[in-house]
Order: C-alpha cells, then structure tokens, then sequence
C-alpha cells in the first residue's frame, strides 16, 4: 500500500468514527428526556453539581422532604445555608449512595433523611430508578447504586447510554427537547420543589392493616449504612417523618425507627405528631389533599427545622458571610419571583 | 433405457430426457415425482431402489438413472 | 443467550476478533469453547443433554464406520475364496449388525427427545381419556425443561449418523471437532439442520482474517436484527391481544391477527436465520440458505420447497425417501396395483409416505394437537392440489394465463393467504378456538373494525403500524432485488460514503425504531391499560 493510500484509508476511518460517535452522542443528548416543563422532579438529582458545595445541611430523601422544607426560609430566617438530595420516591439505598456521592464533594454538619422510603425492601418501579440516578454523576457511588436499584429487566448498559433506554423518545421529541440539549434551566430552589396552591385534605384513609410490620431486611440494612456513615464523618443524622398523611405511617413502623434512634442516640421528628408545635393546617398547608405540604406547609416546617437546628444542634449564622449571601440574594430573587408567578397562575391572592 | 425413457414421458411429457442432465438440480423432478418413478422402475425392472441412493447425481439426467438402475442389477 | 440480548453482542465482540488474532489451528476449538459457554448461559445442567447426545452419536458413528470398514477388508482379503451367496451372507450379517447400532442409537436419542418434549402432551392426553371414563386416576405432569435446541441439534446428529450408517459421509473421528458440529452455537437456537457433508467443510478449517466476508457477514446480521427487533418484536404486542382473547377478537380481527402472525413469524425467523448465517459468515463457517424469499412461491408445494429448507430436505431425506422406498411400501405399492389398478398404485406410497411426513412434521414443532392439525392440514392440501394438477393443466391449456405476470401475482397472492390459514394453527392453542376464530372470518361481518380505529386499541399505534409498512415493504424491495443477485454485493460496488450511509443508516433504524428494551416494555405496558 502505498503511503498517500494508507493516509486516506486512516482518513476515512477517522472521519467515519468522528460521524458514528458523534451523530450517536447528539442524538442521545436529544432524546434524553429534558424534566424541564413537567415531571421536574427528574431534574433534581443533578442540578446539586451545579452548586457551589458548602452546605451546612443536607436533606436526603423522597417527596417528602423536596416538598416540605425550603431552604430558602432556612437561609432568610436562620443563615443556615442547606440543600435537599431528593427525588421522586427515592428508594433508601439510593439516598444512602446519594450520600456517598455528596461526601466527595463535601461534608455537612447534619444530614436529614425522611424514614418513609423503608417501606420499600426493593426497586418498586424503574421509572424512579431513573429520576433518581441518572443524574447521579459517574463515580463508584452511582455504579453501586444502579446495582442496588435495578429491577430484573432492567440493564447497566442502559444506564451507561441512556439512548438505548430513551431510543423510541423520537415520536414525542417537543421544541423542549430542542431547547435543552445542552443547557437546562434550574427547576428547584436547592432542590426544593415549590408549589402554592392548596388542596385540603379530606377523608383520608386510614392504613390497611398488613401481614407483618417488620422493615425488610435490606431497607433496614441501608438505614443502618447511613448511621454509620454519619457517625465515620461526624455528622449529625437527623430522622424525620413529614407530615403527610398519606401513604399511611403505622404506629408499629414509628416504633422501630423510634427504637433505633435511641440505641444510636440519634433526632427523630415524627411530623406528623409535631402539628401543634408546627403549626400545620390541613386546609390550608397542603396542595393534594394531604400528601404533600404547598410553600406554606413547607415554610411552617422550615421555620421549626430552622429553629431546632439553631438552637439545639447549635448551627451558626451564616449570613454574615459576603460571598455566600450574593449567592442566597440571587436565589431569594428567584424565589420570590416564582412565588409570584404561581400566585399568578393559579389566580391566588398574594400571601 | 426405452422403457425408462417411457416411464419418464408418462412423468413429464414436455422434457426432453435425451439432453436435460440437471432434472433434480432444476427442480423438474421433484420429491413425489421420485418416489413413483421409484415404484415404476422397481416395477419394470425389478430392482430396489433404496433411500441411499436418492442423491441428485442419480436422478439427474435419464443417462445417471440408467446407470443407477444397471449397477442395482448387477449388485443383485 | 438471546441473540437479542447485550449479552450476546459482548460475546460476539470478544470471540470474533479473539478468533482471527490465535494461531489458526486454535480456531475451531476456540468456537467449541465458545458454544458450549453459549449452551451452558442457558442453563449448565442443560449440557448434559447435549453433551449425551454428542457421544453417543459419536460412537455409533464410529462403531458402524470401522464395521463397514472391516467387512470390506475382510471381503477385498477373501475375494477368491468366497462365493457370491456367501459374500452377500456376510455382507447382510455385517449390515444387521449396523443397523442394530444405529436403530439402539437412533431409539436413545430421539426417546431423550420425546421424554423432554412429549412427555406432558402424552400424560395430558392420557388423562384427558381416564377422565372421560371414571373421572379419577390422574397422572401427574414432569417437570422437565426443554433443553435449548433439543429438536435441532438431535435431528442435525440424526441426520449424520444415517448418513454414515448410508455411508453418504465418513464418520468424524476426532470427538471434539464433531461436538463442534453438534453445538455450533449460531445456528443452537432455531437451526437450520445442517448436514454434516455440508457444514463440517467450513467448520473447522483454518480461517485468514477476511475483510470483505467478515463485513459482510456483520451486514447480514444487522438485516436480521432490523427483522427481529424492528419488525417481529413489534408486530408481537398486536399478536399476542388478538390472539390471546379468542372470544373478544373475532372476525375482521382474526384476518388481522392472522396476517400480522404471518408477518411476525416470516420476520422473526427469517430474522434470525440471517444472524445465525451472518454470525457464521463473519467466522468464516458456511450455513446453507434456510430460505428462499417463500412467499413468492406460486403453490403451497412450492412454498414448502423455500420455507424452512433445512427441516423439509431432513424430512425428505430420513423419512420421505426412506419410508416411500422401503419393502412393505413397495409390496403394497405392488398389491394395490394388480388390485385397483396404475392409477392407486402408483398414488399409495405416495400419499402414505407424505402422510408420515407431515405427521411427523407436526408433531415436530411442538407437542400439541393443534401442531398435528396443522402438518395434516397441509397434507390434505398438497395432496389435493396433487390430484388437482390435471384440472389445472385443461384450464391453463384452455386460457393460456399461465407465465402472464398478472396471473403469477394471482398465484403467489392465493399461496400466500393459504400459508397465513394454515398458520392460524400456529397461533391458537386449541384447536376448537382455531376453527371457531377460523369461521368467524366469514361469519362476524365485523369489517367497520378496519377503519374506525379499533385497530389501535390492540397495542399497536399508528407508529407502529408506518413503521410494520415501511419494514415490510423494504423487505419485500430487498427480496424483488435479490432475484437477480445479492443485494450486499451491489451495495459493495458503490463508493464508501454510500455504502456507509446504507449500512450506517440501518443500524440506527434498528437503534431507534427497534422494539427493544424498558422503554418498549413500558409503552407497551401503557397501551396495555388504555
């Protein structure tokens, strides 16, 4: 072969190459979904990397903790500066690997975690696997956690190129799709996700009763690894239950969380034993009926949180501190132009 | 070779045997076909034609058939 | 190991560049390695069926071929003394002793075959007749997994060891190259049943690396996953609801459900069959064509002639020849002749040999009675269209249409909605329901079903089905093309962005319109509801 030939032959494959990886690597970009104008909550898990990493508390969990506390009251009102690592029903060994992911970058002083997600002993469905982990970035943390997480037909590989999960997404792609390639737009505040309407809640049911009331072995197993962590780093662990009435919280699961963090010295704060002290209405603090707090819910919670975590944790003032508070007077800024947007939106007087 | 030629005829009246050499190979005989030709030879000329020797190389020109058939009545 | 899996295309990944960089001599037990790996991912304790199944063949192979082998030495070393009454005594001592090795080996294997396959159907149906006479006394069913492949690679051992007993090929003498032939993992799955004159030419030859035939091997692959996944795997979901509810969906529904189980069952298999004689190419391993572009076939005859190769040519081979030649059939031949005349005589072999043919061809696809409904059911067909033949040839010779394109269109269209009924068998699970679906056709009138959407309630959407016209109209392109030559070999002449782009472009056809994966799962599991 001669040389002008060999050099046209590695050419083409680099030029071939260049075609197949990046033509794959746009269209995976396009056909991710966005979580940008509904399901939001897909959105949360990476938006934390965006941050500059200095919190003083780290929220993980579910639903109930990205919808009952805003960390903007806690910083306003208290200068605590905080952020919530949650996503839609996170499963617990999620949240203990979003705490492994968290500590590399940082470590808190307190770390609360929402005990509701014990409920689940396994992957429930792989559409939260998803929301939860893909915007993990890659570390051995978000390797163990797709592990810990996946359902039997579900595929590492997919996670790994998330085009062979979303390939068919090509028949509902919008101008979002589009527009967020690239760039997404921040859709919590600190991860908290806001909403200002209000939905009293109403017959609630009560709990069925059920077989047996024991946690499964390895959602306790993971509650477990995040005390222990805690305890390595020297971080204060805080146990809380929101205040949502359902799905329904049975006395006998209070009780075993209740026991564990006696024996391991820990908080915890079953909210939903705390109205009083809260101040937690029903009708007006809620925007589905009972399930999740409305801002007002979540700034009543934040108020409580922000005071305990002051006063009896011993938390400082942060507010003093000029950088930080730039960054919090851009975020407040947003914040309450939200809040006035949703005002708007649903028509609602100007709380 | 007369009688087979005859036999063939009755099979299929518009081949011509003496020049077609790829009766199998382009599929003018097939299967069934065989196996009647097999029970008209083994009637006229008393020879056992067995599955083994259903190869395309024995049935694919009346020359390789006859051939076939002389060998079987040799061999007996 | 699905070939639709990561799973499999990791293990293609790592064997085929793994293949061509060892010392050729390496090769062939490189592959035996691997398939073996291939058999044991679905399920270790399965080898030991397969792994019985080699020796034995192996050895009766081996025990006929040195008794034949002798015998002629034995005859060559006497040919002076002995007469031709006592040499033929011999010879016929010799083969019966032959006989008895492959009839001990025959009857192990296929006993271990039918056991696994046909046990359950046997006891069902034993307990179907205890039940109508006392009600009581109920066998219980096996619980024995079917091993994977187990009808082919039998049949593919079968196949050579009649061959020897024949003495058609010569016995393989080294036990591992022929485990190779046994397990040769491309084609474990779905076949084809290869014969050992074939297949054992490529199979363990030494291979030099070979661009153009490994690519094309690769673009043969990639055909048969755009087959499988984009088409067969899609068109499932509208299968399996018309078929799974019999009652709900008669009618204009069961023509549907009859035409999209064709389209699935020619996809799938076909599909699959180009990966396995792709996968096999690109190592080097020359797979004999399965088929032939079947639904252009002009008579259901025809079509059996290009639909499944392999199996027919192994039913016509080891049963048809065999049992349409053998003793009692010519003497019956004979009889019925000087009784009812040249006509019957001739026919009864015939008929009585394609019978058995089908008979067994039925119960080969699977243990059930729909299965040897379905095998008799075409039969019945071939042998009436048989007696038909004269009656065609007065109306061809009458209306000269024959060779006329419009009347070749006509003949392929009627085999085509032939094959798509006789397939309904395929799709019921009984046969009451096979018939009851069968006259609903003509009976429901439910036709307003075609347009007013209620095709898109059977969890196929719009999508989809564009996406089922688009495939099915490039595979019919591709098979009009391929009359007058290979469609690879044309693309290899254009230059290199073309041919780029064709084969590029496919891929990511299969990558984005495949129906592959949870994302598929849980559309499909949405449709479901609504």
């Amino acid at each position: 072969m001669s040389e002008t030939t060999k050099k046209g032959q590695a050419l083409k494959i680099a030029v071939s190459a260049a075609v197949v990886l990046g033509s794959l690597f746009l269209l995976q970009k396009l056909l991710e979904p966005k979580y940008v104008d509904d399901v939001v909550e897909g959105a949360f898990v990476a938006e934390y990397y965006q941050e500059e990493k200095d919190f003083d508390v780290i929220f993980i969990g579910d639903c109930e903790v990205y919808e009952n506390f805003s960390p903007a009251v806690l910083w306003q009102d208290y200068g605590i500066n905080s952020y919530i690592r949650g996503s839609a029903e996170q499963y617990i060994w999620q949240s203990y690997y979003l705490l492994e992911d968290t500590l590399r970058y940082e470590t808190p002083e307190v770390v609360v975690f929402n005990v509701q997600s014990l409920q689940f002993n396994e992957s429930q469905r792989e559409a939260y696997n998803r929301m939860s982990l893909e915007g993990m970035k890659w570390s051995s943390s978000k390797v163990k956690a797709i592990f810990a997480s996946m359902k039997e037909n579900e595929n590492f590989l997919d996670y790994v190129f998330p085009i062979l999960r979303y390939h068919s997404r090509w028949s509902e792609l919008s101008g979002t799709d589009l527009q967020y390639m690239f760039q997404k737009k921040k859709v919590s505040f600190n991860g908290y996700y806001m909403r200002v309407d209000v939905r009293p809640a109403e017959n609630i049911p009560e709990g069925k009763p059920l077989a047996d009331y024991r946690f499964g072995e390895n959602a306790w197993s993971y509650l477990e690894k995040i005390a222990a962590l805690c305890e390595e780093k020297d971080i204060e662990l805080i146990l809380i239950k929101a205040p949502s009435l359902y799905p329904y919280w049975y006395p006998e699961w209070d009780e075993q969380v209740r026991e564990f963090a006696e024996e391991k010295g820990l908080t915890y704060l079953n909210f939903l034993e705390l109205g009083e002290e809260t101040g937690i209405d029903y009708s007006t603090d809620t925007y589905d009926g009972g399930l999740h707090m409305n801002l007002s819910g979540a700034e009543k919670l934040s108020h409580y949180l922000g005071r305990l975590l002051r006063e009896d944790v011993g938390l400082s003032d942060r507010r003093g501190e000029a950088d930080l508070s730039a960054v919090w007077t851009e975020k407040l800024d947003a914040y309450e132009a939200e809040k006035l947007a949703q005002y708007e939106y649903y028509g609602m007087e100007i709380g | 070779m007369k009688e087979l030629l005859e036999i063939l005829n009755d099979l299929h009246p518009d081949v011509d045997y003496e020049t077609e050499e790829h009766l199998v190979d382009n599929m003018i005989l097939d299967s069934m076909d065989i196996v009647s030709l097999i029970s008209e030879i083994s009637e006229t000329f008393d020879v056992t034609i067995t599955a083994k020797d259903i190869v395309p190389d024995n049935f694919n020109s009346a020359k390789a058939l006859f051939a076939l058939i002389q060998r079987l009545e040799d061999e007996d | 190991m699905l070939f639709t899996s990561y799973a499999f295309l990791g293990f293609l990944l790592v064997l085929i560049p793994a293949y061509y960089l060892i010392p050729k001599r390496w090769q062939w037990p490189l592959l035996l390695a691997a398939s073996y790996l291939f058999y044991a991912a679905a399920g270790i304790k399965f080898l030991a069926y397969i792994l019985v199944t080699t020796v034995t063949v192996y050895a009766a192979a081996c025990l006929m071929e040195d008794n034949l082998l002798r015998q002629k030495a034995y005859v060559k070393a006497r040919k002076e003394e002995l007469s031709r009454e006592e040499k033929k005594a011999y010879q016929d001592s010799q083969k019966r002793i032959r006989l008895r090795w492959l009839t001990a080996c025959l009857l192990l294997n296929l006993g271990i075959l039918a056991v696994v396959k046909y046990a359950n159907f046997v006891i069902s149906n034993i307990n179907g007749v205890l039940s109508a006479f006392s009600g009581a006394g109920r066998l219980s069913f096996m619980t024995l997994a079917l091993p994977m492949g187990i009808s082919f690679y039998t049949f593919q051992a079968i196949g050579y060891l009649v061959d020897v007993y024949r003495g058609t090929v010569p016995a393989e003498r080294n036990l591992l190259k022929f485990g190779l032939f046994i397990s040769f993992f491309p084609q474990l799955v779905q076949g084809p049943i290869s014969r050992f004159g074939d297949l054992s030419r490529t199979l363990c030859e030494p291979h030099t690396w070979d661009g153009r035939r490994v690519s094309f091997g690769l673009q043969r692959m990639l055909w048969g996953y755009f087959k499988k996944m984009v088409i067969a795997d899609r068109v499932l979901a509208g299968v399996s609801t018309i078929v799974g509810s019999p009652e709900t969906y008669g009618g204009a529904y069961a023509l549907v459900g009859m035409l999209l189980y064709t389209l699935e069952l020619y996809a799938d298999f076909t599909g699959g069959i180009d990966i396995t004689i792709g996968v096999s190419e690109a190592l080097g391993v020359v797979v004999q064509e399965n088929f032939h572009r079947p639904y252009f076939s002009k008579s259901l005859k025809e079509y059996w002639r290009r639909w499944h190769i392999s199996m027919c040519n192994w039913f016509r081979d080891y049963i048809f020849y065999p049992v349409s030649t053998s003793k009692p059939m010519q003497k019956l031949s004979k009889f019925t002749r000087r009784r009812f005349g040249e006509r019957a005589g001739k026919r009864v072999p015939v008929y009585l040999s394609t019978f058995t043919v089908w008979l067994a061809t039925g119960v080969w696809h699977g243990a059930s009675w729909n299965f040897i409904v379905w095998g008799l059911a075409n039969w019945v067909v071939l042998m009436a269209s048989e007696e038909l033949e004269p009656l065609y040839g007065k109306f061809h010779g009458r209306f000269r249409v024959e060779g006329k394109l419009w009347y070749k269109i006509f003949q392929v269209g009627r085999t085509f909605l032939l094959v798509c009924c006789l397939n309904l068998f395929d799709c019921y699970s009984s046969l009451a329901d096979t018939f009851s679906v069968f006259a609903s056709i003509f009976t429901t009138g439910n036709w307003y079903v075609l347009w007013d959407g209620s095709l898109l309630g059977l969890g196929l959407s719009m999508l989809d089905y564009g996406i089922l016209a688009v495939g099915t109209l490039a595979m019919l392109s591709v098979s009009l093309v391929q009359r007058s030559g290979g469609i690879r070999e044309r693309i290899a002449k254009r230059p290199y962005a073309v041919r780029f782009m064709v084969w590029y472009g496919l891929f990511l056809v299969i990558l984005l319109a495949g129906a592959y994966g949870v994302g598929y799962d849980a559309s499909q599991f949405i449709y479901n509801q609504f």
